[in-house]
């Protein structure tokens, strides 16, 4: 028996999402005694999966095929549900990312197993098996029991901590069969803009509204990120006027995120803007506006003109992170 | 062309969310319901393509009675005909399995879903009725158009999007961008209310997961304002307050 995490990679490289995955799968394994098996697949080479050793694991599947380049979500679930079979798995965990998202659903069936998805945090064990996610948008958590045998897990990324737990691994190939019906999707193209920080595994999002006027504007918005190491974002009416693209759209009809920092400027704080954001750890709204909604959902606070407040938070942070060097 | 859409009848984006004493249900009494908003974009880019091709749209929901007002919108923005699986959802497993069990008894050329419902936020159900056909899930879908035999859809991904050729049948999500949302005109509201809606019943499912409790985030202290003269302490401030810079 086992607990099985599958840790994605992005184009042969492990993402922090990954080594979350793998130490919350860890915390798991060691809750019910169990060795962590983590699972690979695609083409990551050695140095990189050895630094997936780093967190717990005692062994590696690795899987590498030049049918499984790119994320396909049907033969992936199917080399996920053989591995669980093979390492007799108990609970099976991966990131709730774009792709984990799709793939955890389709491995609870072919294994006739409960899923626990989007998890925010470790599951409660002592009675039963708990786990702990969002819902109605923000406005509420479910805690769910999942009562099946074997059970699936898909983690939100950025909740839960990465935590160093070096044990002996051993890197092992596992071959899994795939059929014809498993290739039937073609994966034609994929574009990645790899300049930027990913959306929903960022740490720290700098995100904009109507407030800003015109797309002529958001120069601000990407320097304050790129300065912070911070992953874009928008308002809804932002990305519907074009300004940015659709992409960056977060909130109930877009990507509901729960990073680190939130710095929402010229945003009113709409209450679908607020549904998926709201679990941010920190939120700063910048706002011309005393009375806007937004400040009531916020830890910090600037009632002023973006066009003046953003050029001085701009050279604060060029300042901080000098002297954070 | 034949087109399924899956909808979900949930509370309106800017309702406010209360659960009974024990913590164990969601009180829906005063709530207004809609139309998941995903699902509006499944059903708008459903209603195109079947114009474009002279095909069909049913809608199907699995739940009790009162998402039949739900429906009728569903049908007034140009569904053709409608089901109900009689069954309150119990989960997403469930759910899937009884969609599933339609389109055996029923085949389809695409499945469309929203990409996420707005109570359960679990993207689970499109994924899982994939599974249970053994047909291709686009889960994150912003674009789809047909290609001869084949639809070619934009997918999101981690940092980008992927382009998928797939054949059919297939399922799909809908996300921003697929459609535009369509407004009911007066010719649809009145041809909703003589549309077919038929009932069915629910087939046997193993349950697999409960909700044993629900619970909302406590609130958060308030706001600490900075003057703008302040204004550039702010990092300092989240370094040395909060620890997440
Ligand atoms: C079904 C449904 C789903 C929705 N889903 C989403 C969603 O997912 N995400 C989302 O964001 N919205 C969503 N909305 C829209 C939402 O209700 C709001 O309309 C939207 O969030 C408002 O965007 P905004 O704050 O950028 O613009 P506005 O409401 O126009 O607010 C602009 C703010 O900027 C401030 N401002 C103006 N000038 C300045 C300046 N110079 N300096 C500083 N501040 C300034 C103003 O005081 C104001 O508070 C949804 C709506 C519906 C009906
Ligand atoms: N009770 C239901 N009946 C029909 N379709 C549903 C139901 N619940 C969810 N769906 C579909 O599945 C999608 C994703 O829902 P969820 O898995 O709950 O996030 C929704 O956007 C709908 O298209």
């Amino acid at each position: 028996m086992s607990v099985l995490v599958y840790i994605e990679n992005v184009e042969g490289k492990f993402k922090k999402s990954a080594f979350e995955v793998l130490s919350f799968g860890a915390a798991i394994a060691s809750h019910m005694k169990l060795p962590l098996v983590a699972l690979s697949i695609g083409d990551v080479d050695e140095s990189e999966l050895n630094k997936a050793g780093k967190y717990g694991a005692s062994k590696i599947l690795n899987v590498s095929d030049d049918k499984l380049k790119s994320v396909n979500v049907q033969p992936y679930t199917s080399v996920v549900s053989q591995a669980a079979k093979a390492e007799a798995a108990k609970v099976i965990v991966m990131s709730a990312s774009f792709s984990g998202k799709a793939i955890a659903p389709r491995v609870a069936i072919k294994l006739n197993a409960g899923l626990g998805e989007n998890v925010i945090d470790l599951p409660e064990m002592s009675s039963g098996f708990v786990v702990k996610k969002g819902a109605y948008s923000g406005k509420a958590y479910a805690f769910v029991e999942i009562l099946s045998d074997v059970k699936v897990i898909s983690m939100m990324p950025n909740s839960y901590k990465v935590v160093e737990n070096e044990t002996a691994v051993t890197v092992v190939p596992f071959t899994a069969s795939l059929d014809a019906n498993d290739l039937r999707l073609v994966v034609k193209e994929t574009i990645r803009s790899s300049d930027k920080v990913s959306l929903p595994d960022a740490e720290i999002v700098v995100s904009a509204g109507r407030g800003m006027k015109g797309p002529e504007n958001w120069g601000m918005i990407e320097e304050l990120a790129q300065i912070l190491g911070a992953a874009t974002a928008c308002s809804k009416p932002v990305s519907d006027a074009g300004w940015r693209p659709h992409s960056e759209h977060v909130s109930q009809t877009g990507i509901a995120i729960s990073p680190n920092l939130y710095l929402a400027i010229g945003i009113s704080g709409a209450i679908q803007h607020l549904a998926g954001v709201s679990s941010s750890k920190v939120i700063v709204v910048l706002n011309k506006d005393p009375e806007a909604p937004f400040f009531k959902a916020a830890d910090y606070g600037i009632v002023g003109d973006a066009f003046e407040v953003l050029p001085k938070l701009i050279e604060a942070a060029k300042a901080f992170k000098a002297s954070q060097n | 062309m034949k087109i399924l859409v899956c909808i979900s009848h949930v509370p309106d984006t800017t309702a406010r969310i209360e659960f009974s004493a024990d913590k164990k249900e969601f009180v829906s009494s005063g709530v207004t319901y809609i139309l998941n908003p995903y699902d509006e974009i499944a059903l708008s880019k459903a209603v195109d393509l079947a114009a474009a091709s002279g095909g069909n749209v049913t809608i199907i929901h699995v739940g009790e009675a009162a998402a039949e007002a739900t429906m009728r919108k569903a049908l007034a923005i140009g569904a053709n005909d409608a089901v109900r699986v009689n069954a309150a959802a119990r989960d997403s497993n469930f759910v899937a399995h009884q969609i599933a069990d339609y389109v055996k008894k029923n085949p389809v050329d695409m499945i469309l879903c929203g990409r996420e419902s707005s109570d359960h936020n679990g993207s689970s159900v499109p994924a899982m009725i994939s599974a249970l056909l053994d047909i291709p899930c686009i889960l994150f879908a912003k674009s789809l158009v047909i290609e001869g035999a084949n639809a070619i859809l934009e997918n999101e991904i981690q940092g980008g999007k992927e382009i998928i050729s797939t054949p059919m049948p297939f399922v799909a999500g809908a996300s921003e961008g697929m459609a535009e949302w369509k407004i009911p005109n007066m010719r649809g509201i009145m041809s909703a209310r003589t549309k077919p809606l038929q009932v069915i019943e629910p087939i046997e499912v193993a349950q697999l997961s409960k909700v044993k409790e629900y619970d909302k985030p406590i609130p958060r202290s308030a706001v600490k304002l900075i003057p703008v003269e302040e204004a550039g302490k702010l990092f300092e401030m989240l370094r040395s307050e909060k620890k997440v810079i």
